[in-house]
């Protein structure tokens, strides 16, 4: 017994043992010469965040290449201005730095920030319009807050409230619902997806956003299918209305993700002057989120048994889809990284399409040619032009 | 039922006040400086902190504090080092080498009285690959004669015989274009007169017309050539000189430098290093002639320019003449256009010169003259 678990052990580190013993050789006596470019060396920095206060530019710096760099001067607008660097002025490969500037930066302004390597090589940084980077106070927590409850809770809420209305819904136009339902879906799927791709490129290229994405992505589909599995059984037993409350729940966590991924990108784009948060924009987003409403209760309509509480579980839904955006915006908007905005995009989008995916099989019952019904096809069209023409009213 | 009715209609309020209470509202084109104070209460928490804005902050004399600080804090940072072997301030007032001790002198330069009085003036003059230092901490690949940009200034006076050695020490061809009178086969300009890494070549031709010349390199790509440094000043005396006779002579090679090779240039400067006459004030006396020969070399734009403070200056273009063109206190220049100024300061103290580019100006093309 002992003997074959040692086997077992043997051949499972073997392969991690020799390839620890191959690169120790190589290190030593390898040809990494080989390797070695004769070109001149690549130097990369990203500037990650451009922090503005009075009369002061703070950035945050990554090395995201494989050589050190030494950081020799640095030009705001073209004009050579002295700056302190933290911890020091060299970068090894991944180290993050800090670079201070006292510059006479104009609010709503574009402003240009380029740092020169030893070696000449420049990184650069616009900003479209300069503004004061929020600091945690209080006048910025309200903004922010305000900003997720008008963008994210408001609007779910409202949308909740056609409930009694699509309840009288019967035959026909409830699977008009339920289509449409799914065309929302799957809108608000890739409209995630294609701004998780997007951030992708704020990234530093050493974070690998397409790895992020993938996890992100895969990990809701998974998780969420683990969930239904599960709970399989316990939907059998508690009967139709019962699954209806469960997917009810999911669309509302799937949303909420989406929301928590859009309130990074609303707070962050606010926080660093990207968008003026106009009065128009925010109504813009008001009316585009009303749908997202209308996707949760979808599942609820047909019911002809009374779900009891069934104000409280709407609540409970309009929150867990729409208070995610409140916090995406306070987490956006004070300390931004472009790493959780890809992140839970992708997990959005991921539960998005999952939910979706289980609606569209109950459809189907096992017949998938059944389900391509004219109201059903049209039901769906309709969902997509209604998240593509309410999306006109947020083009920020 | 009555009580969900209720709570509905809570909601519904609650909503509505919401909604018109705070929209948040369009940001203040002005900054608004009780706010920013505000801001930067947040950030400066310890009062022993090393941030300026901090120590301002603490110095109760916030927001006009900041201000200074930020006006300050324009230019470079750090020194220049010591190793690259050029020195900007001695480069103003070299030719032919005078520079150097009597021995080490004759390895580069030669002169050989002719039979009409004239004299034979030999030069020994190579091409390089050479890292120089362009801004503190700044590193350049050049392509330089002698190690050097601008290269070493060649000065004759009308009707000497000019004959430059050169040896191309680099790894591209190059040569040496002159302008100036000259044979074709002197011109340095087409395919056949390059020359190729290891080679050598002969120039030789008669220093005429008198003037402020330039020499560089007409290898190709032409551009990358030039702005890699390969050029230098030709400056060539009249024989009967008729001008005033100036106490100080000072060469200045407007230049820039493109450091990532993106076509436009990063660093701009007068003698190569960005600021250096900023650090190292240029001393003149009050009342002195102040004769400068001055070239634009700078690839990539279309126009440079010098101006310099509080005084004004007799211009002869391309000095070609001995009246002068113009005067003036701001000189304009395409590429290869070249003057000469002289300039006698009024009253002592700090004069600034500069491009009327101003955005050269805050990449390195700015310098002092200390008037005593």
């Amino acid at each position: 017994m002992g003997q074959s678990k040692l086997k077992i052990w043997g051949s499972a580190f073997l392969p991690i043992i020799l390839l620890i013993l191959l690169l120790l050789a190589f290190l030593k006596f390898g040809p990494l010469g080989v390797f070695k470019s004769s070109v001149a060396p690549i130097e990369n920095v990203f500037i990650q965040e451009v922090i503005f206060s009075p009369e002061h530019i703070a950035l945050d710096v990554i090395n995201d290449g494989p050589e050190t760099v030494t950081i020799a001067q640095a030009l705001v607008n073209d004009a050579y201005w002295q700056f302190d660097m933290e911890p020091s002025d060299t970068l090894r490969p991944l180290e993050s730095g800090k670079i201070y500037i006292s510059y006479p930066w104009l609010e709503g302004d574009f402003e240009k920030i380029t740092l020169i390597s030893r070696n000449g090589i420049t990184f650069e940084k616009e900003v479209e319009a300069a503004t004061i980077t929020p600091t945690f106070n209080i006048f910025y927590l309200k903004t922010f807050v305000l900003l997720g409850i008008y963008v994210g809770v408001i609007p779910v809420l409202l949308g909740l409230m056609w409930f009694p209305f699509l309840k009288m819904l019967r035959g026909k136009w409830y699977s008009f619902l339920l289509s449409l339902t799914i065309g929302l879906l799957v809108f608000l799927g890739f409209d995630a997806l294609a701004e998780s791709f997007e951030l992708i490129g704020s990234l530093p290229q050493a974070f690998n956003g397409i790895g992020i994405l993938i996890i992100g992505f895969l990990l809701a589909v998974l998780t969420l299918s683990a969930v239904s599995y599960k709970t399989q059984k316990l939907t059998e037993e508690k009967g139709e209305h019962y699954r209806a409350l469960v997917w009810a729940y999911l669309i509302a966590l799937g949303i909420g993700l989406h929301n928590l991924g859009e309130g990074l990108a609303i707070g962050s784009a606010y926080a660093v002057g990207e968008i003026a948060l106009g009065s128009l924009l925010v109504i813009g987003f008001m009316v585009h989120n009303v749908t997202e409403g209308v996707a949760i209760i979808a599942p609820l309509t047909r019911n002809k048994e009374r779900i009891q509480n069934i104000l409280f579980h709407l609540i409970l839904m309009g929150i867990l889809a729409g208070v995610p955006t409140i916090i995406g915006a306070l987490v956006g908007g004070f300390s931004y990284s472009a790493v959780f905005g890809v992140f839970f995009l992708a997990i959005g989008a991921g539960a998005i399409f999952d939910v979706a995916y289980d609606i569209l099989g109950q459809m189907a019952k096992d017949n998938w040619a059944s389900i391509y019904t004219v109201t059903n096809v049209l039901g769906f069209l309709t969902g997509l032009l209604i998240m593509y023409a309410t999306g006109f009213l947020v083009v920020g | 039922m009555k009580n969900k009715k209720i709570i509905i209609g809570v909601f519904l309020v609650l909503l509505a006040v919401l909604i018109f209470r705070s929209i948040p509202r369009e940001a203040h084109a002005e900054p608004d400086f009780k706010k920013m104070q505000a801001a930067a209460r947040n950030y400066c928490t310890n009062p022993n902190s090393t941030d300026s804005r901090c120590a301002d902050y603490f110095m109760q004399n916030y927001h006009s504090g900041l201000q200074r600080t930020a006006q300050e804090k324009i230019g470079i940072v750090g020194k220049y080092g010591e190793d690259d072997g050029f020195n900007p301030m001695e480069y103003l007032s070299t030719w032919n080498f005078n520079n150097l001790p009597a021995e080490e002198r004759k390895t580069y330069y030669r002169e050989t009285k002719r039979a009409d009085g004239s004299l034979l003036r030999e030069y020994w003059i190579n091409a390089e690959d050479r890292e120089i230092e362009i801004a503190p901490g700044v590193f350049f690949p050049a392509w330089a004669y002698n190690g050097q940009v601008p290269g070493p200034t060649i000065r004759a006076t009308e009707g000497d015989l000019i004959r430059v050695h050169f040896t191309n020490k680099g790894t591209k061809p190059h040569t040496m274009h002159f302008h100036g009178f000259h044979p074709s086969a002197m011109d340095g300009s087409m395919p056949e007169d390059f020359v190729y890494p290891g080679q050598s070549f002969t120039y030789e031709f008669d220093a005429d017309p008198f003037g402020v010349h330039l020499f560089h390199c007409h290898s190709v790509p032409l551009k990358q050539h030039i702005s890699k440094g390969l050029y230098g000043a030709y400056i060539v005396d009249p024989k009967n000189d008729t001008r005033p006779k100036p106490d100080r002579e000072l060469i200045m090679v407007m230049n820039a430098f493109d450091t990532n090779l993106d076509g436009e240039n990063e660093v701009y400067a007068v003698n190569t290093k960005a600021f250096y006459y900023a650090m190292n004030p240029i001393k003149v006396k009050k009342n002195e002639l102040v004769r400068i020969y001055l070239i634009n070399i700078v690839e990539f734009d279309p126009v440079n320019s010098y101006h310099l403070h509080a005084t004004f200056f007799d211009e002869y273009r391309t000095g070609t003449r001995q009246e002068p063109n113009a005067y003036t206190d701001i000189v304009s220049m395409a590429q290869a256009e070249r003057s000469i100024l002289d300039v006698r300061f009024k009253y002592p103290g700090m004069y600034m010169f500069h491009a009327h580019v101003s955005e050269f100006t805050e990449l390195g093309w700015m310098g002092f003259f200390e008037v005593e």
